[in-house]
């Protein structure tokens, strides 16, 4: 599956390894949550690194810890009418600090990657015939913000009342 | 009232181009109506039983005459010259077509309007009282902050798809008028015990087919986290609102099943984390949205308000519409005029594109050009000179709008029910006009007194049947339509759920089952004891006897 990581369309370095299946010795692979509890040593002690899969369910203080340890961590979107990874994207960029890739994977429309990139998304699986002149357009769609985010994007407010210089 | 910056109308500009992109593409088979339904829901078009239907968000009910006369121009272009105004303080056109939405959200972006939110689970539109900064007795006025919470609102990243829609309302006065204690999230304005203004904060009130009502979850906010608090709350309900069930998904469930102390604590965890972030509120911008909305320069009352005086002695006609449909004004010599939607020719809340211009030339010459839609489906003038009372009086009865119903049992809040909507089990709209023929003679209506009579086609309860003095709900009996009526809701400061009275009635019967109801009423209240308190004073049982005397006859 194609990634458009930010904004760019490339190969995914990253393999989905499912839970029933073994852990390759190397490459960068995704595991679920419960593996990375249960496997959490041998998987730090590979020499190529390790991203998490959260479903829609969890929160991103399952794996507040851990970050340190995480290049990606995925965010599932079951169906793109599910929004809590928009929440679970901006606790671990805001209040966790998280500077990894976080990504989406799942059901998305396009008119949702400016939401997405806002909350802090970088990256996110797309359909084959996903383009990134979409994404452009659809990031650019809105340029006006009411609400501050994880993308530090300045808001309507910030631009009416600029800090005294 | 609050004028876009150029920032504003940026974003509703874009928000324009981008829909028209959209219905381009749906128009051309790029995207399948699957792909496009959530896309045309963001914007407010629903596809109903017979068209679409397009919702157009009112901020807090307020129109400028400029604003009123582009819908007046919408309606009459691209719909079938007239429009109806819902419980959301918005307006809908019931027949706009598909490929012509994009026009019509352009010219709502000229006069700074649009439909985004009008739909879908997010933050629909924000009300508030319709006589903010005008009633006698307010603390402050709520659409400033209604205004605040609008911005905040509008196409929040993290909160554009909830697990339900989501309803806020926002009320400045000990008197309620906004039914702020069925919103998901009701906002009062209050002061403390040091005299500082801030917010009571309710959660969980709610219509549907679960009603319930808002309880406190913050006594007193300070105003400059009013926004950061609200976006811990969202997000407590964003993360656990439930969403395997639509009908479980609203904020209510949620405050139901964890309790509001549950909710509290969680709540004020993630706002401790937040709310000295870039949320608060800089006094710079309460001062620019608070100047928008700043009093007028009063006049001093005329001396001709006397004249008014006398056509009142003279004419009973006026004087009932004095009485009924005028209210008190904080400011002496001036006076609040209600706008009756409710009339006889047309279902309630719709007026025509004829009516909306004159209505906006009338605001023009007597209302500071300003006129704003209620909850209950009605117009508001809330700048008008006593001693223009008159002759406002003579104009609006021209146009059809001086019925003087306004509180009493014909005015009716009414959903669309089967006549329009796609969910409906039964009309509403035909029993409500049949209600208001039976009670047409006016001073019958006001030795009832005040009552409010609210009907809902089925269990969505658009109509907020649940919250009606007298409620009456539209069920499906193997394809005939029945009426179940509850009694005893009440949607103000004192809010109360109506309680279902028995056995639903035929459409055939329903309005009688209304009449016993008053006539019981009638003859056991005391004197000067409106319905609702003598309901409240004897309960349900003297109405169910005569309701349904087979029964209780067999009980006894
Ligand atoms: S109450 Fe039911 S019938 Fe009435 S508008 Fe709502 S969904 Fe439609």
């Amino acid at each position: 599956m194609p990634l458009l990581k930010d904004g760019k369309l490339i190969e995914d370095p990253w393999t989905h390894i499912p839970d029933e299946v073994a852990v390759p010795a190397s490459g960068p692979v995704i595991v679920g949550l419960k593996r990375w509890r249960e496997e959490r040593d041998s998987l730090c002690k590979r020499k190529d690194p390790v991203g998490v899969r959260l479903k829609s369910n969890h929160t991103a203080g399952d794996v507040a810890d851990d970050l340190e340890h995480l290049g990606v961590v995925a965010l599932a979107f079951p169906a793109f009418t599910d929004g809590r990874a928009y929440t679970n994207a901006r606790r671990l960029r805001e209040r966790y600090g998280y500077k990894g890739e976080i990504r989406a994977i799942g059901d998305a429309l396009r008119d949702q990657y400016l939401f997405m990139q806002r909350c802090g998304f970088d990256a996110l699986e797309v359909r084959e015939n996903e383009t990134e002149k979409n994404w452009q357009e659809a990031t650019n769609a809105i340029t006006v913000y009411y609400q501050p985010a994880a993308d530090g994007g300045k808001t309507a407010l910030q631009r009416r009342h600029p800090p005294a210089a | 009232m609050y004028h876009y910056d150029e920032l504003d109308q940026r974003l509703v500009d874009e928000r324009v181009e981008q829909f028209r992109d959209q219905v381009t593409r749906r128009i051309a088979g790029e995207i399948t109506e699957d792909e496009f339904k959530p896309l045309r829901l963001m914007n407010g078009l629903y596809l109903q039983l017979h068209a679409y239907m397009l919702r157009i968000g009112i901020p807090y009910g307020v129109l400028s005459s400029v604003q009123l006369r582009k819908l007046a121009h919408i309606a009459r272009t691209y719909d079938r010259g007239y429009g109806h105004f819902t419980t959301r303080q918005c307006l809908q056109l019931n027949w706009p077509k598909l490929e012509e939405a994009p026009h019509i959200l352009a010219e709502l972006a000229e006069v700074q309007m649009h439909a985004i939110q009008t739909s879908g689970n997010s933050f629909r539109n924000i009300t508030a009282d319709q006589y903010a900064g005008v009633a006698a007795n307010e603390i402050e006025d709520s659409r400033i902050w209604a205004e605040i919470i609008r911005q905040w609102s509008l196409l929040h990243p993290e909160f554009s798809f909830l697990p339900r829609k989501f309803k806020i309302a926002v009320t400045g006065s000990p008197r309620d008028r906004t039914a702020v204690k069925f919103h998901d999230i009701g906002i009062v304005i209050r002061k403390n015990e040091k005299g500082e203004v801030g917010f009571e904060i309710l959660v969980g009130g709610g219509m549907g087919r679960t009603p319930m009502i808002g309880q406190t979850i913050r006594a007193f906010l300070p105003k400059k986290h009013l926004l950061s608090y609200l976006e811990a709350l969202l997000r407590i309900y964003n993360l656990m609102g439930r969403r395997d069930n639509k009908y479980k998904a609203r904020i209510k469930i949620l405050v139901f099943e964890l309790g509001i102390e549950e909710l509290q604590k969680l709540v004020e965890d993630e706002w401790n984390q937040i709310k000295d972030g870039p949320l608060a509120l800089p006094q710079d911008e309460i001062d620019r949205i608070s100047n928008q909305f700043a009093p007028p320069q009063w006049k001093k009352p005329q001396a001709a308000r006397l004249g008014a005086e006398v056509q009142r002695l003279k004419n009973p006609a006026f004087a009932d519409w004095v009485n009924v449909n005028v209210t008190g004004h904080k400011q002496p010599g001036y006076a609040i005029v209600n706008l009756s939607l409710k009339t006889l020719d047309a279902p309630p809340g719709d007026v025509t594109a004829e009516q909306m211009d004159g209505i906006a030339d009338l605001a023009e010459r007597y209302s500071l050009g300003e006129t704003r839609a209620t909850h209950e489906q009605n117009l508001v003038f809330a700048y008008v000179q006593e001693a223009d009372l008159y002759q406002l009086w003579r104009a609006l009865d021209e146009l059809g709008l001086a019925t003087p119903n306004v509180g009493l049992i014909s005015d009716i809040i009414c959903c669309p029910g089967l006549d329009y909507c796609a969910l409906a089990s039964a009309r509403s709209i035909p029993v409500a006009e049949r209600i208001s023929r039976r009670f047409r003679d006016l001073r019958r209506q006001n030795d009832i007194g005040g009552l409010k009579l609210k009907i809902s086609g089925c269990v969505n309860a658009c109509g907020h049947h649940h919250a009606g003095h007298i409620g009456i709900l539209g069920v499906d009996r193997q394809g005939e339509e029945f009426y179940q009526i509850t009694l005893g809701g009440s949607a103000d400061e004192n809010a109360s759920i109506g309680k279902i009275i028995g056995p639903a009635f035929s459409s055939e019967d329903v309005v009688e089952a209304v009449e016993t109801i008053v006539n019981t009423y009638v003859d056991i209240r005391e004197e000067g004891e409106a319905f609702l308190d003598t309901y409240r004073r004897v309960g349900e049982e003297p109405f169910k006897e005569r309701l349904y005397p087979e029964l209780t006859d067999a009980a006894a």
